[in-house]
C-alpha cells in the first residue's frame, strides 16, 4: 500500500498555506510532518482525510481497498476528541465502534491498553485532557483502518502515555499500516520527515 | 444499519440525559400554551377557535428551539469530521440524526398536546385532530429545519440565522397543519385535502432535507 500526493496545494481563507507539496509513504512507514506553527500541518492532515478540498494536486492510496475512498480507509485523530460528555467512556467507545463499523471486541481490553480500564463507566465529562486523548486513541484500536492520520498524538499525554502511543504506532506499522503524524517532539520511531513551510 | 442505529441511539440518549434538549422543547411548548389563556382572557369560545393555531405555533417554536444544536454540537467536538469521513453515506447519517431529533424532541410535543388542549378548551375530538396533524407535520419541521442547522453549523451563534432561514420554509407546514386541524373541528373544508398536503410536505422534506443538509455540510466543513 502506498500513499501518494503530488503537487498538493492548500488555500484557506484566500491565503495559500502551502503549494506543490509532493510526498509518498509506503506501508509500514511513518511520515512525520513537521513545521512551525501555522505552516499547515493540520491542514495537510485534513486534506488527506477529505475534510478539506485541495486547491490543486492529487492524492491517492494505491493498493488499498478499491471499493472505498481514501478517507473511508483512514482514521483521523484531531485536536478535538469527538467525545460526548454526557456518555460514559464505554458508551463513547462503543458508539464509534458501531458507527465506524468495527468488529465485535472486548471493550475492557481496548480500554486497558490505553490505561482507562478503571474509568469505563465514568461520564466522559469527568476525564482529564490526557484521558480524553487516551479514549480517542482507543477508537483507533477498536476499528481497524490501514491509514492513521494523527495530529500531535502525544499532546496532553504523560510520559507513560507517550510510550503507549509509540507502542501503538509501532504495532500498527509492523502490521503493514501507514501513519502520517504531525509532531513537534520526536515520536521515538524511525520516520520519514516531511517539512512544510520552510525552515523553523 | 448498525452504524445508523448506533447514531440514533446515541443522539436520543444524549438528548434524554441531563443537559440534553428533549425536555427543554416540551417545557417551552408548555410555557407558550399555558400563557396564552392568561393573555387572551377567559373567553372560552375564543380559546377554542384559536386553540389549534396556538398549539401549532407552540410546537413550531419549540422544535426550532432545539434544532440549532443538531449539527453544531457534533461540529464543535469533532464528531462531525468522523461522521463525514465514515463509510455510512452522509445523507443517511443526516436523516438518522434528524429522526433521532424528532423522536427525542418532536414526539414528546405530540404526547403533551392532549394535556395542553384542556387549557385551551378543546374537546377530545379536537385535541386528537391537532395531535394527528402534529404527528404528520412535525417531521417536516425537523427535516426542513435540518437544512438550516447544516447551513448554520460553521457560524458561531448561528441560532438566530437558523430561525431566519427555517421560518419561511415552515410557513406552508403551519398553514396546512392549522387548516387540517380546523377542518376536522369545525369544517366546512373536508379534513382530507389539507391533511394530504401536510403529509406530502413531510414526505418531500424527508427526501430533500437529508440531501440538502449533507451537501451543505460537505461544502461548509473547514
Amino acid at each position: 500500500m502506498r500513499l501518494l500526493a503530488s503537487g498538493l496545494t492548500c488555500v484557506r481563507g484566500g491565503r495559500e498555506v502551502f503549494s506543490a507539496l509532493t510526498f509518498e509513504a509506503v506501508a509500514g512507514e511513518l511520515l512525520a510532518v513537521t513545521g512551525r506553527n501555522g505552516s499547515g500541518k493540520t491542514s495537510l492532515l485534513r486534506l488527506v482525510a477529505g475534510l478539506l478540498t485541495p486547491a490543486g494536486g492529487s492524492l491517492a492510496l494505491e493498493g488499498g481497498d478499491t471499493e472505498l475512498t481514501l478517507p473511508e480507509q483512514a482514521h483521523y485523530l484531531g485536536h478535538r476528541d469527538a467525545l460526548k460528555p454526557a456518555l460514559s467512556v464505554l458508551e463513547n467507545l462503543q458508539f464509534w465502534r458501531d458507527f465506524l463499523g468495527g468488529k465485535p471486541f472486548d471493550p475492557a481490553e481496548s480500554l486497558a491498553t490505553v490505561g482507562l480500564a478503571h474509568a469505563a463507566h465514568l461520564p466522559a465529562a469527568y476525564l482529564s485532557a490526557g484521558q480524553r486523548r487516551r479514549l480517542s486513541l482507543a477508537r483507533l484500536l477498536a476499528v481497524k483502518r490501514p491509514l492513521w492520520l494523527l495530529d500531535e498524538p502525544t499532546s496532553a499525554l504523560d510520559t507513560t502515555g507517550q510510550d503507549m502511543v509509540t507502542g501503538l504506532m509501532r504495532n500498527h506499522l509492523a502490521g503493514g499500516g501507514l501513519i502520517v503524524a504531525t509532531t513537534h517532539a520526536p515520536l521515538g520511531l524511525t520516520s520519514k520527515e516531511l517539512r512544510i513551510g520552510g525552515e523553523q | 444499519m448498525t452504524a445508523l442505529a448506533a447514531l440514533i441511539r446515541r443522539d436520543i440518549s444524549i438528548a434524554l440525559r441531563v443537559g440534553g434538549g428533549a425536555l427543554i422543547g416540551v417545557l417551552f411548548f408548555l410555557t407558550v400554551v399555558v400563557l396564552m389563556p392568561f393573555a387572551l382572557g377567559p373567553d372560552l369560545p375564543l380559546l377554542t377557535r384559536l386553540g389549534p393555531a396556538i398549539l401549532w405555533l407552540g410546537a413550531l417554536l419549540a422544535s426550532l428551539l432545539t434544532l440549532d444544536r443538531l449539527f453544531t454540537a457534533d461540529h464543535e467536538d469533532g464528531s462531525l469530521d468522523l461522521i463525514v469521513m465514515g463509510r455510512t453515506p452522509l445523507e443517511l447519517a443526516c436523516a438518522a440524526k434528524a429522526l433521532a431529533h424528532w423522536l427525542a424532541a418532536g414526539l414528546p410535543l405530540i404526547v403533551a398536546t392532549p394535556v395542553l388542549g384542556l387549557l385551551l378548551n378543546l374537546d377530545m375530538a379536537a385535541t386528537s385532530a391537532v395531535a394527528l396533524t402534529l404527528l404528520a407535520g412535525t417531521p417536516a419541521l425537523t427535516f426542513t429545519g435540518m437544512i438550516g442547522a447544516a447551513l448554520a453549523v460553521t457560524l458561531h451563534r448561528g441560532g438566530l440565522l437558523l430561525a431566519v432561514l427555517v421560518l419561511p420554509l415552515s410557513i406552508p407546514v403551519l398553514i396546512f397543519g392549522v387548516a387540517a386541524s380546523e377542518a376536522a373541528i369545525s369544517g366546512p373544508v373536508p379534513f382530507g385535502a389539507p391533511f394530504s398536503i401536510l403529509c406530502a410536505l413531510s414526505l418531500v422534506s424527508l427526501v430533500v432535507g437529508p440531501f440538502a443538509a449533507a451537501a451543505s455540510l460537505r461544502h461548509g466543513l473547514d
